[in-house]
């Protein structure tokens, strides 16, 4: 028997549907034993060996691993700037790679980078409306509203018509992840974002996306080789080995959401970070053995 | 209970042996990649289009020798010893102005550098000369100097030291402040840290002054000679081309451009042999 | 600063009149330079209160600027096409570095037979050098943009002429500039080669004239009215440089960060 509590529910979720004709296409990637060697018939260059990850739709997934194990070439393969050479990798059930299929990058997989890629030339206005303007999706004053509204969610909008050369690193990623989402990607792929930021700024770096994902819920695909950040922030933290980059361990992060900081002293997520920091630890001392220069 | 899992070791050895790859194989690899292959296309279609147009009497061809004609011409010349000789004076005039320039550029940079006192009081002045061609100063160098090969010299060290001078002082500026820190914190003296600072660090630059200052010096050379020269490459030219002689004026244009090139490969050996920890470009 | 000069133009003046060096005294001292440049009515013709000064002014500027914007025109485009698209690279860049070392004063003679009459076989020669040096700047502007930029666009979906507009032009343009100072510089200093070897009117054809006659204050004159407007001129080019990059002069300007959180 229907109660009011169903109602409301099949109300909102009609709603949701409704407004969201994409939701459908949801994000969802199957990377199915994928290998990557560069330069096959001269140099021969392991990068990565059979990886095998399923990601659902909307899931948070942080990548962690010693410096050149294979994190970046597979986001690499994934936005389309690199081809795979052995498996393959669906998005949404349709195949996205293969080898002799290699994607072209596009809004449905955007790419944050680890320097920053934000156009030093444009605003900050001008960078984030780039996207969907070029794309003809939306018109320019359209698109400039969108931009405003979701630029004013993390609190950058008086710094529209600045140019990033005078931001902070922190708010120069902000900005560009509000550039990335604007486009309504299906995945969002972070390269190390946060990379080199001080606490503080990391923090509020932390709480931004954080409460990006909690609204627009994408599924990421984030690299970094900070343990406590890759627990905080994700769904599933996946360990990689050195090269050949195999996928070692993947770690379920059952932290409720929406995350706070003072569950970093939680019990169960010190638990969480000793099984990381074991495995990471160990491939972290073979590659340094091994002396690892080359694709780091 | 939350999830670990270990993913399967999925090996994929046979598909990554390193095939054995044939010298010869690797040879075609090599040199037959498709940028080589292009440019060489491109050049032959050049020559080939030279060859066309002066056969066709396209006007502004009409006095130009078919690549062929200058091939000729240089196997002819290349036998006489007038040729060489030519080239052995525009190479010493070189020689001597670039010589020049670095030996009294790189010091004079360097002090430019390190004081901010003589740099006001030499920077003005550079700055004003500087913008003077080289050429501009032939007549002064003919009246100032006694002979004309100082008079030449002079010119191509014009040209070189300028360049030099700005790429040391651009250098000196450039070094990052914490390395003068860090030496003044561990008791360096100023000359100590003339030496083993400012010295090695401006190296590249130094480097690049001199590859940038080679190519302005046989520029400086060729234009020197013909209006004023005696007994260079340059004059030969210019002689070619007041008796008319076309193949002669460009059998001389690519000698010196040879010369030229290989004047630059000779400065880069140096410079690279300075700096073992880093490539220059 | 003041003094440098003051200082140099002393030593100028000792060393014409006082030093017992031969060589010094053939040249006129400042004080023949300063007086015949000033004068109403100098003793070798050439003042600023000449017509004729202002003519060679004229037709050195002309030619310098002419030769200066048609290699600006050809080389900038060339040069982004070479950095931009891999094929015409491989077939041009050869070529231009075959080209490229034959000193553009040795193509005068040359350029003199091509070309109908002195003036454009002049202009040729100027506008050859500074062709080379924009095309190659240009190349290394575009060369030097960060790959990310280019995969960023990629990502919000930019065609090619997107990232032609949005990122290659933007991107090269400091290396373009750098270039196009350094193309004006070269442009005079090939022009007055080529006005000395071969023209008549400007600078150039005035400084030789100046020794050929014997008129050596006139030299002076000339030498320094190049060293001024060759000095102008890159100062134009840098100003304008400024206004279209903004965003540097913000970023480099010492402003540093002045946003944070």
């Amino acid at each position: 028997m229907r109660n009011n509590g169903d109602e409301e529910a099949i109300k909102e979720t009609t709603n949701t549907v409704l407004n969201n004709p994409d939701i459908t296409k949801r994000g969802a990637l199957s990377i199915c034993n994928v290998t990557k060697i560069y330069d096959p018939e001269g140099v021969h260059v392991v990068a990565l060996e059979g990886c095998s990850l399923d990601i659902r739709a909307g899931e948070f997934v942080a990548v962690v691993g010693p410096s050149g194990c294979g994190k970046t070439t597979l986001l690499n393969i994934i936005a389309g700037f690199d081809s795979l050479t052995h498996g393959e990798i669906r998005l949404d059930d349709e195949l996205l790679a293969a080898p002799g299929v290699k994607p072209k990058p596009g809004p449905d997989r955007v790419v944050v980078f680890q320097h920053g890629a934000l156009f030093p030339w444009k605003t900050v206005l001008d960078n984030v409306i780039y996207g969907p303007v070029i794309q003809k999706k939306m018109s320019r004053e359209e698109a400039i509203e969108t931009a405003r509204d979701k630029l004013s969610r993390l609190g950058l909008k008086e710094i529209e018509n600045v140019y990033p050369g005078q931001l902070s690193s922190g708010m120069q990623r902000r900005v560009e992840i509000v550039r990335a989402l604007i486009n309504n990607p299906l995945v969002l792929l972070l390269d190390e974002p946060f990379r080199g930021m001080d606490s503080v700024t990391k923090s509020a770096s932390h709480e931004a996306l954080l409460e990006l994902y909690d609204i627009f819920h994408k599924t990421i695909y984030f690299i970094t080789h900070d343990l406590e950040e890759a627990i905080f922030l994700s769904d599933t933290v996946v360990v990689m080995t050195t090269r050949p980059g195999k996928i070692r361990m993947t770690i379920k992060v059952d932290l409720p959401r929406p995350r706070d900081y003072r569950m970093l002293s939680t019990p169960r997520f010190l638990e969480l970070k000793e099984m990381a920091k074991d495995a990471v630890h160990e491939e972290a001392l073979k590659a340094f053995q091994r002396g690892e220069r080359e694709l780091a | 209970m939350s999830g670990i899992n270990m993913s399967e070791d999925k090996s994929v050895t046979d598909m990554l042996v390193k095939k054995e790859i044939s010298f010869g194989r690797r040879l075609r690899k090599n040199l037959l990649n498709p940028t080589n292959i292009n440019g060489t296309i491109a050049i032959f279609g050049f020559f080939v289009t030279w060859h066309l147009l002066v056969v066709l009497r396209i006007p502004f061809m009409k006095h130009i020798p078919t690549p062929l004609t200058v091939l000729e011409t240089f196997i002819d010349l290349v036998t006489q010893k007038v040729y060489w000789v030519s080239l052995w004076f525009s190479a010493k005039r070189v020689f001597y102005g670039f010589v020049a320039a670095q030996v009294l550029g790189i010091p004079l940079g360097l002090a430019m550098g390190w004081s901010r006192k003589f740099k006001y009081l030499t920077f003005p002045v550079f700055e004003v000369l500087r913008p003077i061609p080289p050429l501009a100063w032939v007549p002064v160098s003919i009246l100032f100097w006694p002979t004309n090969e100082l008079s030449i010299a002079f010119i191509t060290f014009i040209g070189a030291f300028f360049t030099i001078v700005l790429n040391v002082l651009r250098g000196v500026s450039s070094i990052d402040k914490e390395l003068y820190r860090s030496a003044l914190s561990l008791g360096a003296k100023p000359q100590h840290i003339f030496r083993k600072i400012i010295l090695p660090a401006s190296i590249p630059s130094i480097a690049t002054g001199m590859m940038v200052g080679i190519g302005i010096t046989w520029n400086v050379v060729i234009a020197a000679e013909m209006i004023a020269g005696d007994k260079g490459i340059g004059r030969l030219t210019w002689e070619g081309y007041l008796a008319g002689d076309t193949p002669t004026i460009i059998v001389g244009m690519i000698s010196i451009g040879f010369a030229g090139w290989i004047s630059s490969g000779i400065v880069k050996i140096i410079s690279d042999r300075m700096m073992p920890w880093r490539k220059l470009f | 600063m003041i003094l440098g000069f003051v200082f140099t133009i002393g030593f100028w003046y000792a060393a014409v009149y006082w030093l017992p060096f031969d060589a010094f005294h053939r040249l006129p001292g400042p004080d023949e330079v300063i007086t015949e440049w000033l004068s109403r009515d100098p003793y070798y013709g050439i003042s600023i209160y000449t017509k004729e000064y202002y003519v060679h002014i004229i037709y050195s500027f002309y030619r310098a600027t002419a030769a200066f914007l048609l290699a600006t025109i050809l080389g900038v485009p060339f040069g982004l096409l070479m950095g931009w698209s891999r094929r015409f690279y491989e077939y041009s860049f050869p070529l231009v570095e075959m080209i490229r070392p034959i000193p553009p004063l040795a193509w005068v003679p040359l350029s003199i037979l091509m070309l109908p009459g002195v003036e454009p076989a002049v202009i040729f020669v100027t506008f050859l050098v500074a062709f080379f040096v924009t095309t190659l700047n240009t190349l290394l502007g575009v060369q030097s943009i960060d790959q990310a930029y280019f995969r960023a666009a990629l990502c919000l979906g930019a065609g090619s002429r997107e990232i032609l507009y949005d990122v290659v032009i933007p991107g090269a343009l400091p290396y373009i500039f750098t270039g196009l100072q350094i193309s004006m510089g070269a442009a005079w200093f090939s022009l007055v080669a080529g006005e000395m070897i071969a023209a008549q009117y400007g600078l150039g054809y005035l400084i030789w004239q100046g020794y050929s006659l014997v008129k050596y204050p006139t030299i002076i004159i000339g030498m320094v009215t190049l060293g001024v407007i060759g000095y102008g001129s890159s100062a134009a080019i840098r100003y304008v440089g400024k206004r279209l990059m903004a965003w540097r002069q913000q970023e480099l300007g010492g402003l540093g960060v002045t946003y944070e959180e």
